[in-house]
């Protein structure tokens, strides 16, 4: 017992030392910064609290409590963020970002790539830190993905795209809160009956989640997102390996440029990511129950399909400006319409993922 | 192999590439931004991938 106790408040103290040293090498913002990501980690994991599935619940067994937590996180954020943005609108920014052709597909093919992992762009990184090798696997490839969606991006959003709009203020926080209480009453009338409650794990889980979210905005100056960070990575591995990318608007733009030649330390999503995956391990460490079963074995083609469904929630996530926290969550509770459509495009999308994950002879869930 | 093998391959991974990271691109910690940016008084500049470059924005590329 007493060892338990001990090696518990190592994992505390660890945690804890690594924040102070980013605050230390970097600065005291981003160490606050990557202290949220352990957060989002924490929560995550040990609340079991996760996007992708809860919409597999809702198609399967429609079962919509998962998915109902999501809408009242986000409406818990929209509460604070949306009002925020509108008085601070040069200090802090949100998702915001135009709806295209691109924009849609993009989330439709992220939505059946998240179904085939079982893992969108939070659960792929908290997956991989709490021993699920299909999320380990897919997570360097997710990388490559954002970093060649972005790669492309200009000419995909040539394809044609309107102006971003959004939610603004009181009237646009009000209209957040009628469609997300629209959209939640549609999967309760949906939802089969006896499970349309929502269990307490979920409601602390999404009020958890929504502080935790509302810190990051007021902290980093911008919403929690997760695409963006495992795509730079992808970017400074490349430009270590002597590619040239010059040739991509994108990367060859002098923002880019500049935060290649900055540290991850100083890199707000990237400081999310990092904390998110610790999290997700400092929680599986603590629990000791399910650590020593042995990984599930697959047959090579399976993780061949584990790969190209990483790259293509990398790159489809690009295109749709977001995955499920930049764009969906982020996205809506900022007041970003390419949120919503982003929504019903990636569920979309889950329907085909599903009956993938399937075919493919991955487990059932 | 067990579960705790892939996590620790997991953060094992990260803190390598962070580590090679640091020691290519060093942090500046007498360049670091206020404290918390609501209240700051200074435009953001984070990467995000809900955003398009815009150079001349006060919220860069990204996300």
């Amino acid at each position: 017992m007493t060892r338990v106790v001990l090696f518990r408040m190592a994992l505390v103290l660890t945690a804890f030392g690594l924040v102070v040293l980013v605050s230390l090498f970097a600065g005291a913002r981003f160490g606050i910064v990557l202290s949220i990501g352990l957060g989002f980690g924490i929560v995550l994991e040990g609340l079991r609290f996760g996007f992708a599935g809860p919409w597999r619940m809702m198609i399967l067994h429609r079962e919509p409590a998962g998915i109902l937590a999501q809408f009242l996180a986000i409406g818990l954020v929209a509460c604070v963020a949306i009002p925020m943005l509108a008085f601070h609108p040069t200090e802090l920014s949100g998702a915001q970002a135009p709806i295209g052709w691109a924009m849609i597909g993009g989330a439709f093919v992220f939505g059946a790539a998240m179904q085939i992992i079982l893992g969108c762009g939070s659960g792929t990184l908290v997956n991989a830190g709490s021993g699920n090798p299909v999320s380990l696997v897919a997570l360097p490839f997710f990388a490559l993905g954002s970093f060649a969606g972005a790669y492309h991006i200009f000419w995909w959003t040539d394809l044609g795209s309107l102006p971003i709009m959004t939610l603004e203020g009181g009237a646009g926080l009000v209209g957040t809160l009628i469609l997300l209480i629209i959209m939640a009453g549609i999967f309760l009338i949906l939802g089969k009956k006896g499970s349309r409650s929502l269990p307490r794990r979920y409601i602390i889980a999404a009020i958890f989640i929504a502080v935790l979210a509302i810190c990051n905005l007021l902290v980093s100056g911008q919403p929690w997102g997760v695409v963006y960070g495992l795509g730079l990575w992808a970017a400074k591995g490349a430009v270590v390996l002597g590619f040239d990318l010059s040739s991509s608007t994108y990367w060859a733009a002098s923002s880019s440029v500049g935060r290649l030649n900055s540290s991850v330390l100083t890199d707000y999503t990237s400081l999310t990511n990092i904390g998110m995956l610790a999290g997700a391990f400092g929680v599986s460490v603590w629990r000791n129950r399910d650590l020593g079963h042995p990984v599930p074995s697959y047959p090579l083609s399976t993780w061949f399909v584990v790969i190209v469904a990483g790259l293509a929630l990398g790159y489809a996530s690009r295109l749709a400006f977001g995955c499920n926290v930049g764009a969906f969550f982020s996205g809506i509770s900022t007041g970003s319409l390419h949120g919503w459509v982003w929504f019903i495009a990636a569920f979309m999308g889950a329907f085909l993922g599903i009956r993938i994950r399937f075919v493919v002879g991955l487990k059932p869930s | 192999m067990s579960r705790m093998f892939i996590s620790a391959i997991a953060l094992v991974g990260i803190l390598i590439l962070t580590g090679i990271d640091i020691r290519m691109t060093p942090p500046n910690p007498y360049k670091s931004p206020p404290l918390i940016a609501f209240g700051s008084g200074l435009s953001g500049s984070g990467g995000f991938c809900g955003s398009l470059l815009n150079e001349g924005s006060t919220t860069d590329p990204g996300q």
